[in-house]
C-alpha cells in the first residue's frame, strides 16, 4: 500500500467515525428548545391575562393533568392500549407491504397484476374504511388493528417497491456474474441494497400507525389515547386534550427513536454526507 | 481456449454493436481489446461473461457455449462495484459461500495479502481509497481461481501511479494460476504492459481491425526502446482503425527490422 493510499484511508476512515459525534449529541437537546420557548411564553400570555387559559390552558395547567393522569396509573393504561394496537397494526400491515412490495418491484407480471388495485385502493380515504372494519371485524380490536394496518401498509409498501426498482443494475450484475439463484441474489443483494428506503419506509408507515390509531380509537374504545381525546371533549376538558396530544407526541417520537436505534447497526456502512452538514 | 465464432450483436434498438467476430484466445493468454469509444469492447466483454446474448455467432470455452455466467469466468468491472453493506473481507469472499467459514477466511486473507491490502479486512468499501477498492475487486474476482478473467478498463479511473502499481498485483496474481485473460482498454501503455496480444477494434459496427503480437518479455520496461516500438505501433494502427484504412498499410515498411 502507498503512503497516499495510507493517508487516504486514515483520512476518510477517521472523518466518517469520529470528531463530529460530541457535536452532534449536545445538538440533540436543541429540538426542545423552540417547544419549551412556546410553553413559556404561553404560560406568560395567560398569566398576563393576555390570553384565555380555559379552552388553551397553560402548560401549568397541562403539566398538572398530565402529572395525575400518570400518578393513577390510568396514563398508562391508555398508552399501554394505544401502543398495542400500534405494534399490532404496525406489525401486520408492515409485513404485507414489505412482501407485496417486493413482490411488485421484482417481477412484472406482479406489478402489472396487483398495483393498479392497490394504488385505486390507495386513493380510498382511511376513514371510508372504519363503518365497513366495524361491520366485518366488530367494534372490539380486530377492525381497529386493520385501520392501522391498511395506514401502515401503503408507505411501506410504495417504498418497498421503489426502492427494488431503482436498485443499481450494476450491483444485480455483480450477483449474476456469480451465478446467484433468485434466492439467493434476493437475500445477498436485493434485500440489503434497499435496507436504507426500507427503513425509511417503516418509518413513514410508523407515522402513519400512530395517525390512524387516533382514527381507531375515536370510532369506539374504552381505553387508549384516542378515548382519552374523547372524553377530555365530552367532559369539557381541554386539558386532558391537550395531554393526550402531548403523550401521543411523545410516543410517537420514542417510537420513531426505538425503531432507528434498533435499525443503526445495520446501516453502518453508508456513506453518508450526515456528519458534514 | 476461447473463441468466437462470426459473433454480432444488434441490440432491440437497432444498434448494430458488433458484426462477425472471429477470433481465439489460448489458454492462459493476455487479449487486450484495444479501440475508440463506441466500437464494441463493452459489448463483446458482456456477452463473454455471459451477461448479455449475442444476436449470431457463439463464443465457446473449452468448446462450451457461453450463454449465461460461468463459474469458472470472473470479470472486473470498470468500477469496483463492491457492495458497499459488506466489509473489504466478505467482498473478496463474496463468491466462496459454499466454502466452509475456515476455508473462506484463508483463501480471504491470502487473496488480500497479494493486492496489498492485508489488515484491511474489516473496513467498509467506504473506507477505502478508489484504488483500494479496485484491488478488493480484483482479489474477488481471482480469489475463486476462474479460468477466464474478463476485465472491461478496470484502471481508467485511477491515476497513473496507482495503475501502475495495479498492473504489477494483477500480473503477480496471474502468474499464480494463469488465467486466460480478456480486457478491454483505450490505453495503449496499458495494452502493452500487459498483453501478449493487442487486438485493435473498430467501430460502426463493432468489429476486428487488426491483430498485433507482443513478445516483449515479462516484467517490461516501459522506459526501454522496445517498449516504445511497441506503443507506436499499436497507436498507428488504432491510428488507422479511426480512419478506416486498411490494417496492415504501411506496416511491412514501417515495421521492417522493429521489434516484432
Amino acid at each position: 500500500m502507498s503512503a497516499v493510499e495510507a493517508a487516504a484511508i486514515d483520512t476518510v476512515g477517521s472523518a466518517s467515525r469520529g470528531k463530529a459525534a460530541p457535536a452532534r449529541s449536545g445538538l440533540v437537546w436543541l429540538g426542545l428548545v423552540l417547544p419549551l420557548l412556546l410553553a413559556l411564553l404561553w404560560e406568560a400570555l395567560v398569566a398576563a391575562g393576555l390570553a384565555n387559559g380555559r379552552l388553551m390552558p397553560p402548560p401549568s395547567v397541562v403539566g398538572r393533568t398530565l402529572w395525575e393522569l400518570a400518578a393513577s396509573g390510568e396514563l398508562l393504561t391508555h398508552a399501554a392500549a394505544t401502543l398495542s394496537r400500534v405494534g399490532a397494526g404496525f406489525g401486520l400491515g408492515a409485513l404485507a407491504g414489505t412482501v407485496l412490495g417486493a413482490l411488485t418491484g421484482a417481477l412484472p407480471v406482479a406489478q402489472r397484476l396487483l398495483d393498479p388495485t392497490l394504488q385505486a385502493l390507495r386513493a380510498i380515504p382511511s376513514i371510508a374504511w372504519v363503518p365497513l372494519f366495524i361491520l366485518w371485524l366488530g367494534i372490539f380490536e380486530a377492525s381497529k388493528v386493520a385501520l392501522i394496518a391498511v395506514g401502515v401498509f401503503f408507505p411501506v409498501y410504495l417504498g418497498v417497491a421503489a426502492a427494488i426498482q431503482g436498485i443499481d443494475r450494476k450491483v444485480v450484475e455483480v450477483g449474476r456474474v456469480f451465478r446467484l439463484s433468485r434466492l439467493a441474489m434476493v437475500r445477498r443483494v436485493l434485500l440489503p441494497a434497499i435496507l436504507p428506503d426500507w427503513i425509511t419506509a417503516l418509518r413513514s408507515g410508523l407515522g402513519l400507525g400512530f395517525m390512524f390509531v387516533v382514527a381507531a380509537e375515536i370510532m369506539g374504545a374504552s381505553e387508549g389515547l384516542g378515548y382519552l381525546l374523547v372524553d377530555g371533549q365530552q367532559l369539557g376538558r381541554p386539558d386532558t386534550i391537550i395531554a393526550a396530544i402531548i403523550s401521543f407526541a411523545v410516543l410517537g417520537k420514542l417510537a420513531d427513536g426505538l425503531l432507528v436505534a434498533i435499525t443503526r447497526p445495520f446501516l453502518a456502512w453508508q456513506d453518508t454526507a450526515r456528519d458534514k452538514l | 481456449m476461447l473463441s468466437f465464432d462470426r459473433l454480432s450483436k444488434t441490440y432491440a434498438d437497432g444498434t448494430h454493436a458488433l458484426s462477425a467476430i472471429d477470433l481465439t484466445v489460448g489458454r492462459g493468454e493476455i487479449v487486450a481489446l484495444l479501440g475508440g469509444s463506441g466500437c464494441g469492447k463493452t459489448t463483446l466483454l458482456r456477452l463473454v461473461a455471459g451477461l448479455d446474448r449475442p444476436s449470431e455467432g457463439a463464443i465457446r470455452l473449452d468448446g462450451e457455449i457461453v450463454a449465461e455466467p460461468r463459474a469458472d469466468v470472473g470479470v472486473i468491472f470498470q468500477e469496483p462495484r463492491l457492495f458497499p453493506w459488506l466489509c473489504v473481507a466478505e467482498n473478496v469472499g463474496f463468491g466462496l459461500s459454499h466454502l466452509s467459514a475456515f476455508e473462506r477466511e484463508g483463501l480471504v486473507t491470502n487473496a488480500l495479502v497479494r493486492v496489498g491490502l492485508a489488515g484491511h479486512e474489516k473496513r467498509w468499501p467506504r473506507e477505502l481509497s478508489g484504488g483500494q477498492q479496485q484491488r478488493v475487486a480484483i482479489a474477488r474476482a481471482l480469489v475463486t481461481r476462474p479460468k477466464l478473467l474478463l476485465m472491461d478498463e478496470p484502471f481508467s479511473a485511477l491515476d497513473a501511479t496507482t495503475r501502475a502499481s495495479l498492473h504489477g498485483h494483477l500480473l503477480a496474481l496471474w502468474q499464480e494460476s494463469r488465467p486466460t485473460v480478456v480486457m478491454v482498454t483505450h490505453d495503449v501503455e496499458e495494452a502493452v504492459t500487459l498483453a501478449d496480444r493487442i487486438v485493435v477494434m473498430q467501430p460502426k459496427p463493432g468489429r476486428v481491425f487488426d491483430e498485433l503480437g507482443n513478445p516483449l518479455a515479462r516484467p517490461r520496461d516501459r522506459l526501454s526502446p522496445a517498449f516504445e516500438a511497441a506503443k507506436r505501433e499499436a497507436l498507428r494502427a488504432l491510428d488507422r482503425s479511426l480512419r478506416h484504412e486498411a490494417p496492415h498499410q504501411e506496416k511491412a515498411a514501417e515495421t521492417a527490422g522493429m521489434w516484432w
